[in-house]
């Protein structure tokens, strides 16, 4: 029960908060320098189970309404004998993980995807008044206060990765938690992962295990024919998976 | 509401974003185009058996441009941040440049050259009438009510020099909506070089159907003969834009099957499947070759007038139903398959909703409504009340 004590103590708080609703703007982060980051996501495919942990923790975290997905897990058939047409599924985007494969033979195998924050964005070259944006550490935003909902960047996106807000009626995508990491935490997808099949990645930090992982193993981005510096890296990344 | 889906589509993919709105936008905008086209025939290239379509092509230009923004306006998500577009565009963006071709196109070009034609009958209707009609006549003037002959002979210079700026615009309108399609290179169906010149041909197509329908719908209810040089030589270049059009989409089709990329087999299915109907029969068949070789074999053949009337109006309504097809197979038929061409979704129009069917034919029907309301205002005959009136 909310006490007169209660409510006086939240009313500032709430206030503050409505300030920033206000403004549009994300809260500001202290100490965050953005011209010292670039991020990126790594995405381990032989790590990755299915669980779906990822794509709830993205939904609770961002609000995320039912039906759409800023991050969801493709299921992964291949058979030995027709390599390039792969069965898939992706039930609910997997948020409630998998049932069990009747698919016989061949390989199976999850893919997590999400926003590539790509440095060459096409949804970015195509928003009409710039509501989606670059930030200088390189991540992919959506100004929801400026969208017009025109949803050419939905057409833009060649891994389906936005969608139109049903309720508010703007463009919305992975911000890469931005509200976290610039706060020096981890994405929720990254933190709810139990094995670690994701793992942000800061490109211009010098200490960051990214750059030993890059120059270790193999390394692949979704459709590098179509350049758009994507930023989402997958490890053992087969190639029926588009 | 489950959308039926074959195969496996990206989660958010499932529904369309773009509706039939946004089929309707560039058909509406085609016409415009190609109405102004067909006007300029008899403006620059002295084609002088169209004349009688000169000024009935300009009114309905107006009247479908005037309609055009309306499907994108009611199809964004937040209408009332429209005008950011214009306030701060995103330079980068082919979308964002609609709004100031759109604006350079209504009012340096359309508007402009219909005063400029129309000024000398706007002077004598706002003497001979009356009233409030006077009134308003007297406005549209906009204080120039000299119509001596050397005023008019510059009027019709002015109005050559704008027709002449007019045909680039009006392939830049509609080539620049062809190029909002064919720059997006997620999209394979979409992603050609070929699209802006598409569509500029479908919209001349379509834009002189329209005009010989409703010149030859106008006479009718007006019970005046049919000028049938005009109406033939009208006819005859439906039939040579109509023969680029098809050459140029036959083309891509060749292309695209001679190629067979990763995007093929999806393409392909969708051919047979989903928009077998939309484009086999009715862009194709219905739309495209029975209006060529219809209007051809009167080329050929010595057809009786009241035939040639009868086939002419059964190829322009085959046309606007084609051209419409075509619209409809590029805007919806890129977003029902999966752009990791593993699967299929469904498109299911609403009759009643923001973007649904009533909206949409509401759409298509305001422009003739607005035609006749400015012929009302502006009657496009020669020999019209305007004349009489003096």
């Amino acid at each position: 029960m909310i006490t007169r004590r209660k409510l006086l103590m939240l009313l500032p708080a709430a206030a503050l908060a409505w300030e920033y609703v206000l403004a549009g703007t994300p809260e500001s982060a202290p100490g965050y320098n953005r011209n010292q980051h670039w991020w990126g996501m790594l995405l381990d495919i032989d790590k990755c189970i299915g669980c779906g942990s990822c794509v709830r923790a993205c939904a609770n975290e961002n609000d995320v309404p039912e039906g759409y997905f800023r991050t969801w897990v493709e299921r992964y058939h291949v058979s030995d004998w027709r390599q390039e047409v792969p069965q898939v599924d992706s039930p609910n985007g997997g948020k409630n993980g998998f049932p069990p494969s009747e698919a016989q033979g061949g390989k199976n195998f999850f893919v997590p995807k999400m926003c590539n924050h790509c440095v060459d964005s096409p949804c970015t070259q195509v928003c009409p008044v710039g509501a989606t944006f670059h930030t200088p550490d390189s991540v992919v935003l959506v100004d929801d206060t400026y969208c017009l909902g025109c949803r050419y960047c939905i057409q833009a996106c060649p891994y389906g990765c936005r969608f139109l807000h049903p309720i508010r009626r703007t463009a919305q995508k992975c911000t890469l938690c931005y509200h976290r990491i610039t706060r020096g935490l981890t994405t929720a997808c990254c933190e709810n992962c139990p094995t670690g099949a994701r793992q942000l990645a800061d490109l211009k930090n010098p200490n960051d295990p990214i750059h030993e992982f890059l120059k270790t193993h193999s390394v692949q981005v979704l459709k590098p024919h179509l350049a758009t510096g994507a930023k989402a890296f997958y490890h053992d990344l087969d190639g029926s998976v588009r | 509401m489950m959308v039926p889906v074959d195969g496996f589509m990206y989660p958010n993919e499932v529904e369309l974003a773009w509706s039939v709105l946004i089929v309707v936008y560039p058909y509406v905008t085609g016409l415009v185009a190609g109405a102004f086209i067909l006007a300029s025939l008899e403006r620059i290239f002295h084609v002088t058996a169209v004349k009688p379509t000169y000024r009935l092509a300009l009114l309905t230009a107006l009247a479908f441009l005037l309609v055009a923004p309306m499907p994108l306006q009611l199809h964004l998500g937040h209408p009332e941040r429209a005008l950011e577009m214009y306030l701060t565009p995103n330079r980068g963006s082919a979308m964002a440049m609609f709004g100031f071709v759109y604006v350079w196109y209504l009012m340096a070009v359309l508007l402009l050259e219909i005063w400029l034609d129309f000024r000398r009958e706007i002077v004598l209707l706002s003497q001979s009438t009356t009233g409030w009609k006077r009134l308003f006549y007297r406005a549209l003037t906009l204080g120039s009510s000299n119509i001596s002959e050397g005023a008019l002979r510059v009027d019709d210079k002015v109005g050559w020099v704008i027709t002449l700026i007019g045909i680039p615009s009006a392939f830049l309108l509609h080539g620049y909506v062809g190029f909002i399609f064919g720059s997006v290179k997620a999209n394979p169906w979409w992603s050609t070089p070929l699209m802006p010149v598409v569509f500029i041909f479908s919209a001349m197509v379509s834009g002189i159907a329209l005009v010989m329908l409703v010149y030859m719908a106008m006479m009718k209810i007006r019970r005046q003969p049919i000028d049938m040089r005009c109406v033939d030589t009208v006819a005859q270049y439906l039939l040579y834009t109509f023969i680029i059009d098809f050459a140029l989409e036959m083309l891509d089709l060749i292309h695209r099957v001679y190629e067979a990329d990763e995007s093929f087999r999806s393409l392909d299915f969708m051919l047979h499947t989903r928009l077998f109907f939309s484009q086999v029969i009715l862009q194709v068949v219905l739309g495209t070759v029975v209006p060529i070789l219809t209007i051809g074999l009167i080329q050929i053949f010595n057809v009786p007038e009241k035939l040639r009337r009868l086939a002419y109006t059964v190829c322009g309504c085959l046309t606007l139903v084609g051209i419409f097809a075509m619209r409809w197979n590029v805007v919806i038929g890129g977003q029902l398959f999966s752009k990791s061409f593993l699967g299929y979704t469904t498109y299911k129009v609403d009759l009643i909703s923001r973007e649904g069917e009533l909206i949409a034919a509401a759409l298509l029907i305001l422009p003739f409504l607005i035609l006749a309301v400015l012929m009302k205002i502006l009657p496009p005959w020669v020999e019209g009340e305007a004349a009489r009136g003096a």
